[in-house]
């Protein structure tokens, strides 16, 4: 057991995964010498050298392209997008590729490929360094998605979509990187295609993921103060997402609010609001409602406090739902 | 009437009482406080959000840098290199200073076979798309000696990326052309399995596998292996980022692929000029490692040339490019109508530098074979033709339920939901309804 930061979670389980499989393999633009960016790759270059921890030319469809062609020939590597607005030159390659070759050859090859994105914003970056893509690769059928909020979860969540033996887009959320908490290397993990309830309540469900978990547990404590009885779920995965878990819980507190930073209009959200009204109409006191951002580029960082969730936005939705 | 069409006013006025934005909320300070509007902005309300306003965002100032001179004179290409060729289009043998073959009378049997055997499958295929048994096809008609000349110069243990016109490399690999027509029928994607010949399959997306390719070949270098892998495209596909990517990767690596460019002077319905300024082949140079163009109409001249490029790679050296110069005698796909755009005097130029005609002039001259092999390899070709004839005829449509197989590889809970709903639904329906 040990504190440490969501980027240390994230750099012992590639360590632990290339330690306990030689076909592992980082790769990325600047992941050997320096790092990373994020420094979540520090000193794997120097433990595993530089045929393990490859620095790529800068060129993201030829870093997922080429690790399609090593998957195919036995690897399973773990890309590093360094920016989640910089993915989009390797989209089609994560699209029509990464995600269709196992359907296509009908089960006879695999594509064990991780795709690591630091995602979201709140780090006051330029343009391109802050987007949330996560629902145009969940509408991917052939790839999973799972973003964790905490470094117990990033740790075990990155370590289990290495292991798998199918192609993962894993969002970290950057501006959580420096968060600390506990990981138990020697717990048992839970599944990884698992929500988890991170704060029991009676009169309402937020559910959230990546970095609005914590803004969530935040508005949990506030409204708690107010005598309003919040339970948050941290979704965790995206596809699949854990309707089963989400319903359970709806069906307790008959209202939903789901938060995310990505904009709004069919975003992940949009999804959780027709299955769980589908699933739980019957228990609904009110519509599912959702707070996110809105349908423009994400601004500049001097607006980007008022264009994300936060407090406020998400206790207001509170508000509203309650007041149905 | 109801009560709100007569009234829609107060039907207004008493959701606005009834507050669902207004009513209940508890009075809650922020967690940080709103930015007030700086000089000169207006103040916002709900009613005018102002959104046409630029809001203070454009701080732009005008440059009081120098504006950059215009551009220099555009270069021109140089003139048509020379092709590599052992045999001319009269199928005279020559020799050429840097590639050389010597193959035995049945070697050169064997490659005419090939290239026969390929035609004939090929016209088969296209055949069965005009009888309504396929949805498509792609003919190689006129490339069959850039593609068994490449096929043939592959050890067994090489990789092969083609795109979806490589019949006759599939059919060098031992890949069964039944195994082709899938996807072309629409029963599967392709399907075949890629590592029992080592000839993974049909790309579609034009450029794409290159870039697998050169991973494979990076992984193969890591291997330790002596092994060479081919990528199969085309002057279109050479316009693609991943192609450039791929280029650049397997160089930096030093990996060992061979990119293997089909030039057969049309993507569709552009000619390479839309693609490249330079003989594709001189591309190589700009990303450090030799490029060479080849008559892709010589199976002789593909075979040294291909030979030699995957000796060049597998020996250490890193990738190589080879242009094979060819044409594409047929349409793009059964779909096209290649009328509009080219001329029926350039088929006609080409149609004398037929592959198959070179070779077996070439081994009627040599006298390496006679009628008898000329009318065994028709007859082959026909029990060929006959044998993929019959066997599309019943190649029986998939199960519905396979929508639902190999998404994921260790599954996925969406997925198990459809299938169960999906097939309850199916089985809703009374018999015969």
């Amino acid at each position: 057991m040990a504190q440490m930061t969501i980027v240390k979670a994230l750099n012992e389980a590639l360590r632990d995964s290339m330690d306990s499989d030689p076909k592992v393999l980082v790769m990325g633009e600047d992941v050997g010498k320096l790092g990373g960016v994020f420094r979540v790759t520090d000193g794997l270059q120097k433990d595993f050298g530089e045929d393990r921890v490859i620095d790529t030319p800068l060129a993201e469809s030829g870093i997922v392209g080429t690790a399609v062609g090593l998957a195919l020939r036995g690897y399973r590597p773990v890309v590093e997008i360094q920016f989640d607005g910089f993915v989009f030159p390797a989209y089609d390659q994560i699209v029509t590729q990464l995600a269709k070759m196992h359907a296509r050859s009908l089960g006879k090859v695999k594509l064990p490929v991780v795709v690591r994105i630091p995602f979201a914003g709140g780090i006051g970056a330029v343009e391109h360094h802050s987007e949330s893509p996560e629902a145009l690769f969940a509408h991917v059928a052939g790839l999973k998605c799972v973003s964790p909020s905490n470094p117990a979860d990033a740790y075990w969540m990155l370590r289990q979509a290495i292991a798998g033996d199918d192609p993962v887009i894993f969002f970290e959320p950057k501006r959580r990187y420096w968060d600390k908490g506990e990981v138990h290397k020697d717990g048992v993990p839970q599944d990884l295609h698992r929500a988890r309830v991170a704060r029991e309540g009676t009169d309402l469900t937020l559910a959230a993921y990546g970095p609005m978990v914590k803004v969530c547990l935040e508005a949990a404590e506030a409204a708690a103060g107010e005598g309003r009885s919040l339970e948050v779920v941290d979704l965790r995965t995206l596809s699949p997402v854990d309707f089963d878990t989400l319903q359970k819980s709806v069906e307790k507190t008959r209202r939903l609010v789901v938060v995310h930073e990505a904009p709004v209009f069919l975003g992940t959200g949009a999804e959780i609001a027709a299955r769980i009204t589908e699933r739980c109409f019957y228990h609904l006191e009110a519509p599912v409602l959702r707070v996110g951002g809105f349908h423009a580029p994400y601004p500049p960082s001097r607006l980007e406090e008022e264009y994300l969730p936060g407090l406020d936005r998400v206790l207001d939705s509170v508000d509203r739902a309650l007041a149905f | 009437m109801p009560f709100a069409r007569l009234y829609p006013q107060w039907v207004t006025f008493l959701l606005r009482v009834a507050g669902r934005d207004t009513c209940h909320r508890p009075e809650r300070p922020r967690t940080h406080p709103v930015r007030q509007p700086g000089p000169g902005e207006p103040n916002r309300s709900p009613e005018d959000p102002g959104g046409r306003n630029d809001g203070g965002v454009d701080v732009t100032v005008d440059s009081s840098a120098v504006a950059p001179s215009a551009p220099g004179g555009v270069p021109t290409s140089g003139d048509e290199p020379q092709l590599v060729q052992l045999l001319t289009p009269e199928g005279e043998r020559v020799e050429h200073p840097e590639y050389s073959i010597d193959l035995t009378p049945e070697e050169l049997r064997g490659l005419y076979r090939d290239m026969v055997l390929t035609r004939r499958f090929d016209a088969e295929a296209t055949s069965l798309q005009r009888q309504g048994e396929l949805g498509l096809w792609a003919s190689l008609l006129g490339q069959e000696a850039a593609q068994i000349g490449s096929g043939r110069a592959l050890r067994n243990d090489d990789y092969v990326f083609p795109t979806y016109r490589e019949h006759g490399v599939a059919w060098c690999r031992g890949v069964d052309p039944l195994n082709l027509l899938g996807m072309f029928r629409g029963v599967n994607h392709g399907g075949w399995d890629p590592n029992s010949n080592n000839f993974h399959l049909y790309t579609i997306v034009i450029g794409s596998q290159t870039l697998h390719a050169t991973g494979y070949a990076m992984g193969v270098a890591k291997d330790g292996a002596d092994s060479a892998v081919i990528a199969y495209f085309g002057d279109g596909a050479s316009s693609q980022g991943d192609v450039a990517e791929a280029f650049t990767f397997s160089a930096v690596y030093n990996a060992p692929v061979v990119f293997f460019c089909q030039n057969n002077q049309w993507a569709i319905s552009e000619p390479t000029e839309k693609q490249s300024r330079v003989p594709i082949y001189q591309r190589a140079a700009g990303f450090g490692f030799p490029g060479v163009r080849v008559d892709g109409n010589d199976v002789l001249a593909v075979l040294a040339v291909t030979r030699a490029a995957l000796e060049h790679a597998r020996s250490g050296n890193g990738p190589m490019l080879v242009e094979a110069f060819t044409y594409r005698m047929a349409p793009h796909t059964t779909s096209d109508d290649s009328t509009r755009y080219r001329a029926d005097s350039e088929l006609a130029d080409w149609e004398k530098k037929d592959p198959i005609a070179r070779l077996a002039a070439h081994l009627t001259r040599a006298g390496h074979a006679d009628d008898d092999f000329f009318a065994a390899v028709e007859a082959e070709s026909d029990q060929l033709a006959k044998r993929v004839r019959e066997g599309v005829r019943q190649m029986p449509d998939p199960d519905t339920m396979a929508i639902f197989e190999n998404v994921y590889a260790d599954g996925h809970a969406l997925v198990d939901e459809e299938r169960a709903q999906f097939a309850e639904y199916l089985a809703s329906f009374v018999e015969g309804h």
